[in-house]
């Protein structure tokens, strides 16, 4: 039991002078993605089942090698900031926020993962 | 973490069946939402039937056919019956909407009345609105000007006047908020439709002279941002209004002031 007003309630800790760059960075790579998906996809269907030389040889290619890392970057930010509003609305309090935590962690690995394959196979390893 | 179903004491358990009208030949079934926090009860559903040849068209009409002449321990708001004042708001066949503009021609079988989803209910139909009362107190709901106040009135063109069109016209029932899956999971600090349909209403009144401040308070992953297009506002709103396309236009300035 506490004695607050309604006003003291609803004000709560007041605005976080923030968000908008969340949600326009999300509009943003949802549109980069709308062009990184097809073009990341394409030439990886085109060389899958040729053997790792005719896949390190299309990755050799720096645009094909840029595009890849451009889409694992850009896919793993819309993944991550997805998921942040998912636990946002739904899991409050401490375990939202290490849900939160570990979303960011996953996320920013697996881009690492990705990208340093990426920049190995396309350097010849 | 979301609740997904109800607590023990709020689950809803069949009530009391009233007795058909004598003689009538056009009879229909209303199943009423009914919870008194008099006692230590469960909400209940009662049953009552009316003779439809002696009841006016709107589910108002019925409610207080019920009140008046079977039951008159039901509890519901109304004041105006012409949808002005938005104090009968409530679910009716599945949808938020005022009882009063509400036509029972419009709704198949029997007919469903419940108070408004995820809202405290104070009794039987009447949802606790203080903490969506102090939600629209909060987004400052008048005219704020840092000029000296002009001689006579503060102009405003007929074209900028316009653009209150769709906005001036909430009675703030909260249909639309109480429809909304993110003031569901989230009422405590995101604001909801009708209090940003307000907000947006000040936000682009030419004569208002607090935009900045007015996008500053409501910069907030939470406030604002928790709206998802999920459009139940728009699609619920008993006045036919868009509270979704006003949180857009918020957002879009949001962006605009930063870009």
């Amino acid at each position: 039991m506490r004695f607050l007003t309604d006003r003291k309630r609803v004000d709560g800790l007041g605005s976080a002078k923030q968000g908008t760059s969340h949600f326009w960075e999300q509009r943003v790579s949802a549109v980069a993605l709308l062009f990184l998906v097809p073009l990341f996809v394409l030439p990886f269907a085109y060389n899958l089942g040729d053997g790792y030389e005719a896949v390190r040889a299309a990755y050799a290619h720096p645009i094909n090698a840029v595009i890849a890392i451009a889409f694992i970057a850009t896919a793993f930010l819309h993944l991550f900031q997805g998921l942040q509003v998912v636990i946002e609305d739904y899991v409050h309090g401490r375990l939202g926020m290490m849900l939160i935590i570990s979303a960011r962690l996953l996320c920013t690995l697996f881009a690492l993962v990705g990208v340093y394959a990426i920049i190995r196979i396309s350097l010849g390893a | 973490m979301v609740q997904l179903t109800l607590p023990k004491n709020s689950k809803i358990r069949t009530g009391k069946t009233w007795p058909k009208p004598k003689g009538a030949t056009n009879v229909r079934k209303f199943m009423v939402y009914r919870w008194s926090p008099d006692d230590d009860e469960n909400p209940r559903v009662d049953t009552y039937f009316l003779d439809m040849d002696k009841c006016g068209p709107m589910v108002l009409d019925a409610l207080i056919k019920i009140k008046n002449e079977i039951d008159p321990t039901l509890t519901f708001r109304r004041s105006c019956r012409e949808g002005i004042c938005g104090s009968c708001a409530m679910n009716i066949d599945g949808q938020n909407t005022l009882a009063c503009i509400f036509g029972m021609d419009e709704i198949k079988g029997d007919v469903k009345i419940y108070p408004l989803p995820h809202m405290p209910v104070v009794k039987d139909l009447i949802p606790d609105l203080t903490h969506f009362y102090a939600q629209h107190a909060s987004i400052m709901p008048w005219l704020e000007t840092k000029t000296n106040a002009p001689a006579k009135e503060w102009k405003q063109s007929i074209e900028d006047r316009k653009k209150l069109d769709g906005l001036y016209e909430c009675v703030m029932c909260a249909s639309c908020s109480a429809s909304c899956p993110s003031y569901w999971w989230n009422s405590d600090r995101y604001l909801g439709p009708a209090a940003l349909l307000h907000a947006y209403r000040w936000v682009i009144d030419s004569r208002d002279e607090a935009t900045g401040e007015r996008l500053d308070d409501l910069e907030d992953p939470f406030k604002l941002y928790r709206c998802h297009t999920i459009m139940n506002c728009a699609q619920t709103c008993p006045k036919g209004l868009n509270p979704a396309k006003a949180i857009a236009e918020l957002k879009k300035m949001m962006v605009q002031r930063t870009i």
